[in-house]
């Protein structure tokens, strides 16, 4: 038993560690970095495999069945190349760097359960497919990725030159804006789960996925996970067309390979915790009950889970292959004017029924009228609201000259208004 | 859970004595070293050091909550300034108070006496854990939402408003009034349409030449009756008289050559002809 951090079963969390010891958890540890690395280089196969197909081309098909070792050839490659450090960087912090951002990436699948109790076949002995769980471990997640932020920033700062540095600020902004609209969408399904734990959330989901009733904020999440992995169409702190390749321009060989490590580790988390919180974690896609719940025990989940990631990666690649870039300004205008104020009117909208359902103890026919009530008075306001007026064309020049002194004191004309001639310029003019 | 009397276990010991004088070197980094960014980052060590020590003490909410909160909000934020101050930029040491040194140590020490005066004079009770005899407990976060939001509900709710109102403020300090109507890309469509007559080109300018002996950003293109393109090279560099001529076009002669000897001036397919 890992006898700092999980003492025992925590209240609120639907996995059982009590049978767990240090070298389970150790052996689990190591294998999630295995599938890590290796999902990484399939990730890579799997993009350019699929946007090739979206894009009428074969993609990579020379080495290995299919072109599968195509990225442990490029990985390879990576390794050999000529590790440069440029003279204007902060040497340590430019090392630094790419490790904090692939050490955060590979945190948080330590919470993400694969399925529910393993039993090992000839063996009484069963244990969680999942490394750890504990009350807060959604927060734990976010509290990884707004570490692994740390890695860009720095690393954009540290390699000293202007590209990186602007695509790291970018970054900085990019991330806040994003992690609170994501914070928020999470915290819809805290409530109707009622716990923040991964293994609860996961077992709150067997007669619906939250992704139906929650539907609002499946997509606040999705939009923003796109953001938080700086993927097209949010790719902005490395846009190759504006800023080169962003934060990693300066970076090569292995600094730059932990980099791109670091970023496609991050899709698969981001990925996982949408299939955790909304897509019904490790539940087969069937009723429950179905077959008595055969396919939802034993090995068989494992399974499940991965089809859910991975289809969750190719919508990932599909969003690649369709959208283009955002414009900045664009991109900063959603993120504040539209995702934060829906994902927050959402979670007043959901406490509100969830108090109506819970302490008024009013069922699901009783408030149907009101939501309508609600909605119909929304849309009647909406309707009369009076547009904004636009503002009177003309460049002014017709106008007639302002009085820059009738509030007492001189004032500059605003754009637009025209002050009278000076008298004392057309003197000098003319020089009388 | 053993309700009083909790053992502190030997990995939190070892976790202790291996993290504090961590901490501790990093916050007497975050005095010393010389860069502000460096001098961040030893902060947010010691943050996530704090973090690590908060859910070693069976606190996880409140672990998790400082990373989440101070590490990657606030952190990042002064994280957001500092980085555009510049990689080479080192704190200036002048004194801008008179006599600042003297009056901080002053101060330093006093605050340390005090400090060590109390920490000193402590009684230790045993330890009982953060759920010992309470079975809601506030480590999780149902006990600490019931403590904020039904004990503490005003103080909630006046430190939420005030916030707002700072962010309000801090709105309403730095808002302009627009004094000309937004500039949305159908108007600078519709201006560069407008402008077509005065000489304005919608499509890019076009790029400079490339030869087989130069291609550099100075060298005129020719265009397809054989002119040097004046556009193609930068006003910038025209202006500084650095614009270079392009090479001897061949494909002039060419044409001219042709309109000698067929009479026609065909400027199409070169190559076909000659």
């Amino acid at each position: 038993m890992n006898p700092v951090l999980l003492a025992e079963a925590a209240p609120g969390v639907a996995a059982d560690f009590s049978q767990e010891t240090i070298w389970a958890s150790i052996v689990k540890a190591v294998l999630i970095v295995v599938f890590l690395l290796t999902s990484v280089l399939f990730a890579i196969w799997f993009e350019r495999k699929v946007v090739a197909r979206m894009q009428v081309r074969p993609g990579p098909n020379w080495h290995g069945p299919a072109g599968l070792l195509q990225s442990l050839a490029d990985a390879m490659k990576l390794l050999l190349k000529e590790d440069m450090t440029v003279t204007r960087a902060d040497r340590f912090v430019y090392l630094l760097a790419p490790m904090i951002s692939v050490f955060c990436s590979l945190l948080v699948f330590a919470v993400i359960p694969f399925g529910p109790s393993l039993p090992f076949p000839w063996t009484d002995w069963t244990t969680p497919a999942q490394l750890t769980d504990f009350p807060v471990a959604v927060l734990y997640v976010l509290a990884a990725a707004s570490l692994g932020v740390y890695g860009i920033v720095l690393g954009g700062w540290a390699s000293g030159s202007t590209y990186p540095l602007l695509g790291s600020v970018r970054s900085t902004a990019q991330v806040i804006s994003y992690e609170l609209a994501m914070g928020l969408s999470l915290v819809s399904v805290f409530i109707m789960a009622g716990s923040m734990s991964t293994s609860q959330i996961v077992s709150s989901q067997t007669q619906i996925w939250w992704f139906i009733p929650l539907a609002p904020a499946f997509v606040i999440y999705v939009i923003s996970m796109i953001g938080e992995t700086n993927r097209l169409p949010f790719d902005l702190p490395e846009a190759e067309g504006e800023l080169v390749s962003g934060y990693m321009t300066e970076y090569s060989s292995m600094k730059f390979a932990w980099f791109f490590l670091a970023e496609y580790i991050n899709m698969l988390n981001v990925s996982a915790v949408c299939v955790t919180l909304f897509l019904g974690g490790w539940r087969a896609p069937v009723p429950d009950g179905f077959l008595g719940g055969a396919l939802n025990e034993g090995w068989l989940p494992i399974i499940w889970f991965l089809v859910k990631l991975w289809a969750v990666m190719f919508f990932f690649v599909w969003v690649r292959g369709t959208l283009l870039r955002l414009r900045y300004d664009q991109f900063m205008v959603f993120g504040w004017k539209v995702l934060i104020p829906v994902a927050l009117a959402w979670v007043v909208v959901l406490a509100v029924v969830q108090w109506l359902q819970r302490v008024q103890g009013m069922s699901f026919q009783q408030f149907v009228p009101v939501i309508i009530g609600v909605a119909v008075v929304f849309i009647a306001v909406m309707w009369f609201w009076p547009d904004k007026k636009a503002a009177p064309p003309g460049d002014g020049a017709d106008k007639e000259p302002v009085d820059a002194f009738a509030g007492g004191f001189p004032v500059p004309p605003l754009p637009g208004e025209k002050l009278p001639p000076s008298k004392r310029f057309g003197k000098e003019v003319h020089g009388e | 859970m053993t309700p009083a009397g909790l053992e502190i276990s030997g990995g939190e010991t070892v976790l202790f004595w291996v993290i504090a004088p961590l901490m501790v070197l990093a916050a007497l980094g975050l005095l010393f070293v010389k860069r502000a960014v460096h001098a961040a980052m030893c902060l947010v060590f010691v943050m996530v050091s704090m973090a690590i020590l908060y859910i070693a003490q069976e606190a996880p909410f409140l672990g998790v909550v400082q990373v989440v909160v101070y590490t990657g909000a606030v952190m990042m934020l002064f994280l957001f300034v500092l980085m555009l101050v510049g990689v080479d930029a080192s704190d200036s040491l002048t004194e801008t108070i008179r006599g600042q040194r003297w009056i901080g140590l002053l101060i330093g020490i006093g605050l340390a006496i005090v400090l060590g005066g109390v920490v000193g004079r402590a009684a230790f009770p045993p330890a009982v854990g953060l759920n010992g005899g309470d079975p809601g407990g506030v480590a999780n976060p149902q006990g600490l939402a019931r403590v904020l939001f039904a004990d503490y509900v005003l103080a909630m709710e006046a430190v939420g408003v005030l916030l707002v109102t700072a962010a309000v403020g801090a709105l309403v300090l730095t808002h302009r009034r627009r004094l000309t109507p937004k500039q949305d890309q159908r108007a600078v469509a519709d201006a560069r349409i407008r402008a077509l007559p005065d000489g304005v080109v919608l499509t890019p300018l076009p790029s400079p030449g490339v030869y087989a002996t130069s291609n550099a950003m100075d060298t005129p293109a020719l265009g397809p009756d054989g002119e040097q393109v004046p556009q193609s090279v930068s006003r910038v560099l025209r202006i500084r008289g650095q614009e270079k001529a392009a090479p001897h076009a061949p494909g002039t002669e060419l044409v001219e050559t042709q309109a000698q000897v067929g009479g026609s001036r065909s400027t199409g397919t070169r190559e076909g002809e000659a």
